[in-house]
């Protein structure tokens, strides 16, 4: 190699870093370094005129390695590596010195930050005498995408990927498509009817040519890496010949066992083989084995007796498919906070207190009261609670914003208002109105006679419980020992704005609970190696820059897997996803880091310690040679391979023993 | 016409006193809607912080007095604000300028002279313990400090609990010694009163006197200074190992190493004591002796454990005034009452004396018994 003719460019950063950092006395110091023929500095190096100094000087000054002492590389590095390669140098020989983030922005005292970035670009200099350049790998692409999750994020991602031509395979857990939205009846702040806007969506994914739709499946295993991923995925036993089957619902009719009917939240039962909603995709129905009284006695065998084209089969077994894909979109969406977590509200504990999705159900058409709100004993309410931030907003539980639950609030209190005469009380902390004619549905609500409580409700007690905790209370808000009396519930809370403790008695209270990250979430992030958040959502790349891609290359998210969003928000974000994997596998190749580890053969003992150690299952042992591989698509370049080797056979590009020494010596050279 | 605008140099001294988590109060009212004081008459937390949190006056007031320090509020505050903190500070503020509320200055003045609240002589702090034959502590020759508290020597009801859990805890077997004299209040309603100098003298008096004759395993009559001892002790070198008397009996009941003989054939409450449940997390131990006493029919209030409704005794309120109709103690005995409960049984001098306040207030002595979970023992053996 030739002898080193390093540049260095030092970035202002505005006065990010110029601010603290004595930029002059800098550039001097580091062209006082070894092999040093430039040194100069600019306002925004990552600008263009920034980068035309770069690849300038490189040209120039027949520059063999550069250093840029800017920001993080996570920020910039890339940019300046497409300078070096558009000025013909290999784009290993860059190497960012950070003196933003862990400098300027971490140091107080201007003299000290001074000294520290003389420190940090004295190790990148002495790290880059030593880089070496190596070959760009590319890796073809397949072109299918993976949906994992079938609600609307889902259904949308594999709706706009699949016409763009890509072939779609789409895993829902469940027997159906359609996720919380099939839930619903009116959404908000339009009240479209849900079913309206979702069904035809839901239909469509069904008979789309591209899409293959695997439903009451999960994905088990994810090996490869972007571009080449190999998915095995667990097809559940339907015990139904969907080939066959017309869905014509006899077998439904005449199936004699029933279970609690999870789409009714536990509110209505169905059979054990059942669909689990009049408009599910495919509507073709499943047997549910913990039901079927036939798996527990072997007797029964009443819905295959009924079905004319003998679709019923009680000897399918689970199956497991492996398919190939490009990308893969994590679309799981997201569970419930369990009420019964706050025991002072009430829930399952006294009649009539319901959660947000049970309430859904309740006031739904097809649901179990055929839509009429009502209470458990028939009669319709006259007076409903609506309690805001239920295990939202609160450190004891989730401290994030649901976002949606204020909207979905209002909705109710809407519907309350439209189709009875009950009084509607919102006891809210903040009413968060932030999208697109929110605010005005907000308005809109104060206007239809809506009472708005500002202060978070802290208890719901019966009428026993009442009477005998707060008997004067019971007695002066004038309650009476009349059968409808004695049904109440009574709701406690401060009115902020008044300061004045409320008690609030009511025939229904509706809890407001947070939308929280699904249960399995942590399963899925070990499949698929991305990361989930404080929060217990799926962690997005960068929350401004990228928000639908994932650390692991050719893993999206979209919709409420992510964090709690609604509807519009889960739409767009599932499109952003959809467009991000079709630019992917579209590419037909894509460039993968070259900065991976590999196993020197003639040093590897064969103990196979880094196989197990790799987070990245990035090495393998090939016993014909009895030595280990490293497969360099699916390596990270974390080096805990190579900190692991015993004989020191792996050596991990652009991270070499001898760079880094050469980096600490700079670092503490000064 | 009143001009307002925040003053928050008055807002920052609070914070600097300790009160830093006033900061954090988002105005939701989950405070004022779960305080014990709701039931009975205004008291919103909330407001008193918003004015702290402008600096504005009026945080000063009489209700800055009212808070029993019972943690209801804290276990449910969503944004984990440590209230009882933020109320100590305000009214170490206020301590500092003199103007704490009458019947505490005597209180003080009391501790400051005798080393308890009860205005007491020093020198008949055991007196409790006179006909017991108890042996005094030794950390060479003694496993536990048994630490009475010191209503015990100066209050005729609470003295009985102390001289039933000594005779029990005997009788099982348990070595213990106690002090004389030299023994102190352990602090924990002095420092809720906000005067930290007293608080801090008595700390050290009893720390230094602890580690001088070797104490390293207490056992503690009141959840008060159980709390004492393991949350604020540690910090000032007092270290030591810490259990409630509950604890100690539940694990020799258990172990079958004491047995209650007679048959106490009555309908008994549990009232859980705040300092015992919700600041120490004891909530099985005495539930576990009641039900095994023979003959005994245990009954469940509504609010029990992490919800129990305070007796009212807290945070130095053991030595205000409360109009009768206000009185926590009342409450709860109706709350007994409607379970059917002949007698309410806990386990704290405090909560022992408020509750014994109630049924007289409510003129049912005839009905309902007030017991610490000692006095039911010690029935049963002796
Ligand atoms: C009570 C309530 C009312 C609401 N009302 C409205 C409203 O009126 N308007 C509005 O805009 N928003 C509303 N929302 C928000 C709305 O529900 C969400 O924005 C939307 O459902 C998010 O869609 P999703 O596809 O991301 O998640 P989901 O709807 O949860 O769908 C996820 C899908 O993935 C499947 N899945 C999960 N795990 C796996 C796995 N491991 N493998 C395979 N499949 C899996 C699930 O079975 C499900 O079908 C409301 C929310 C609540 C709680
Ligand atoms: S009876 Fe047969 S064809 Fe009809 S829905 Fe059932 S399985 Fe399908
Ligand atoms: S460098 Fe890291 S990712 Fe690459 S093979 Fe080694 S351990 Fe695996
Ligand atoms: S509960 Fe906490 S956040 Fe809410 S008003 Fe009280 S102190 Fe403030
Ligand atoms: S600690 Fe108890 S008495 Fe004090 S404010 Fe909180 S709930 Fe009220």
């Amino acid at each position: 190699m030739d002898k080193p003719r390093i540049g260095v460019f030092i970035c202002h950063c505005g006065t990010n870093i110029a601010g603290k950092v004595n930029i002059e006395e800098v550039k001097k110091y580091a062209s006082t370094l070894g092999d040093v023929v430039f040194a100069t500095d600019y306002k925004f190096m990552c600008s263009d005129p920034g980068q035309e100094l770069v690849g300038k000087a490189i040209r120039e000054h027949k520059l063999n390695r550069v250093v840029v002492a800017a920001c993080s590389p996570l920020m910039h590095e890339s940019t300046f590596r497409k300078v070096c390669m558009l000025a013909g140098l290999n784009q290993y020989l860059f190497q960012m010195a950070n003196i933003r983030e862990q400098c300027s922005w971490v140091t107080e005292d201007p003299e000290l930050a001074t000294v520290k970035a003389k420190a940090i670009i004295s190790g990148a200099v002495a790290k880059s005498r030593y880089l070496e350049p190596l070959n760009i790998k590319e890796v073809t692409i397949n072109p299918s995408v993976l949906v994992i999750g079938g609600g609307i994020a889902g259904i949308q991602a594999a709706l706009e990927c699949a016409e763009a031509g890509n072939k779609v395979i789409l895993v829902e857990k469940t027997p159906s498509i359609g996720g919380h939205m099939a839930q619903f009846d009116k959404t908000f702040p339009t009240l479209d009817c849900s079913a309206c806007i979702l069904t035809p969506k839901m239909t469509s994914v069904g008979q789309h040519n591209n899409i293959e739709l695997m439903t009451y499946s999960e994905v088990k295993e994810v090996s490869g890496y972007v571009g080449n991923f190999k998915v095995k995925i667990l097809q559940k036993a339907k015990y139904v010949d969907h080939s066959k089957c017309t869905g014509c619902g006899i077998c439904m009719e005449k199936c004699p066992y029933k279970a609690p009917n999870e789409f009714e939240e536990g509110l209505a039962q169905r059979k054990a083989i059942y669909t689990p909603f009049p408009q599910a995709v495919p509507n073709k129905p499943v047997i549910d084995k913990e039901t079927c009284v036939y798996f527990k006695t072997g007797k029964c065998r009443a819905c295959e007796k009924f079905c004319e084209p003998k679709a019923v089969n009680f000897n399918d077994t689970d199956r497991e498919i492996e398919v190939n894909v490009g990308a893969i979109i994590v679309a799981t969406g997201y569970d419930l906070f369990d009420t019964r977590s706050v025991s002072q509200l009430g829930y399952k504990k006294y009649d009539n207190v319901y959660t947000g999705l049970e309430f859904e159900r309740i006031n739904n058409a097809a649901g179990p009261t055929a839509g009429k709100i009502q209470l458990k004993d028939g009669r319709t309410p006259k007076s409903i609670a609506i309690l805001h931030c239920i295990g939202s907003r609160d450190k004891n539980y989730h401290e994030y914003c649901s976002r949606v639950c204020c909207m979905y609030a209002l909705k109710y209190a809407h519907l309350i208002k439209e189709k009875t005469e009950s009084d509607v009380y919102n006891c809210y902390i903040d009413m968060r109105c932030f999208g697109k004619g929110y605010e005005e549905f907000y308005h809109r609500l104060t206007e239809e006679g809506v009472d708005f409580i500002r202060g978070k409700a802290v208890c719901v007690l019966d009428y026993n419980d009442a009477k005998t905790l707060y008997p004067d209370m019971v007695e002066a808000l004038g309650i009476t020992d009349s059968e409808e009396d004695r049904k109440k519930l009574f709701v406690r809370t401060e009115d902020t704005l008044l300061k004045k403790t409320m008690w609030l008695p009511v025939d229904m209270v509706i809890l407001c609970n947070a939308m929280k990250s699904r249960s399995d979430a942590k399963d899925i992030s070990r499949l698929l190696n991305i990361s989930i958040g404080k929060d217990g959502f799926f962690l997005e790349k960068h929350p401004k820059l990228a928000p639908v891609s994932t650390a692991t290359d050719g893993v999206f998210l979209a919709g409420a897997c992510q964090g709690p969003k609604d509807i519009p928000d889960t739409v767009a974000q599932a499109s952003a996803a959809a467009a991000a994997a079709i630019s992917l596998v579209q590419r037909n190749k894509v460039v993968i880091e070259s900065a991976t580890a590999y196993v020197n053969e003639e040093l590897c003992s064969g103990c196979k310690l880094c196989n197990d150690i790799c987070p990245f299952t990035a090495i393998s042992f090939d016993e014909s040679k009895n030595r280990s591989v490293v497969n360099d698509a699916l390596c990270k370049g974390c080096g805990t391979c190579a900190s692991t080797c015993p004989s020191s056979a792996i050596k991990a590009n652009h991270f070499t023993d001898r760079q880094i020494f050469a980096e600490i010596e700079g670092l503490l050279n000064l | 016409m009143n001009y307002y605008t925040p003053f928050l140099e008055v807002t920052k001294t609070i914070l600097d006193a300790g009160g830093e988590d006033l900061k954090k109060c988002y105005q939701c009212g989950t405070c004022t809607a779960v305080c014990p004081w709701g039931s009975v008459r205004e008291f919103s937390p909330r407001y008193i912080f918003k004015l702290a949190q402008h600096g504005l006056e009026g945080y000063e007031g009489d209700e800055l007095w009212l808070c029993s320090t019972c943690k209801t509020c804290v276990d449910r505050c969503p944004r984990g604000v440590g209230i009882i903190d933020v109320f100590t500070s305000m009214r170490s503020i206020i301590a500092q300028t003199g103007l704490i509320p009458p019947t505490l200055r005597s209180v003080l003045g009391s501790i400051n002279s005798n080393g308890n609240p009860w205005a007491g002589k020093r020198e008949e702090r055991n007196i409790w313990a006179k006909e017991l034959g108890l042996k005094n502590f030794s950390g060479e020759t003694t496993e536990y400090l048994y630490f009475s508290c010191c209503a015990p020597s100066y209050d005729p009801r609470t003295k009985k609990i102390a001289v039933a859990t000594a005779r029990v805890l005997k009788e099982a077997g348990v070595d213990f010694g106690i002090f004389g004299k030299e023994e102190s209040c352990c602090g924990e309603s002095i420092k809720k009163t906000g005067d930290n100098t007293t608080y801090e003298k008595l700390l050290n008096s009893n720390i230094s006197l602890f580690n001088s004759k070797g104490v390293k395993k207490i056992i503690a009559q009141s959840p008060h200074c159980l709390y004492t001892f393991r949350n604020e002790y540690p910090a000032h070198s007092g270290n030591y190992e810490q259990v409630h008397y509950t604890q100690v009996l539940a694990e020799l009941i258990k172990g079958g190493k004491l047995k209650p003989k007679k048959e106490f054939r009555k309908k008994v409450t549990y009232h859980d004591p705040c300092y015992l449940g919700r600041h120490s997390g004891i909530y099985e131990e005495p539930r576990d002796i009641l039900k095994s006493v023979p003959g005994l029919e245990f009954a469940e209030m509504i609010r029990i454990k992490e919800q129990s409704f305070c007796c009212g005794g807290g945070g130095a309120r053991m030595w205000m005034e409360t109009p009768k109709e206000e009185r926590f103690g009342v409450m709860r005995i109706k709350e007994a009452l409607s379970v059917g409960a002949n007698v309410i049984a806990t386990a704290c001098p405090y909560c022992i004396q408020m509750l014994e306040d109630g049924r007289t207030a409510l003129g049912v002595e005839d009905r309902i018994e007030v017991m610490d979970i000692s006095e039911i023992l010690s029935a049963t053996m002796f």
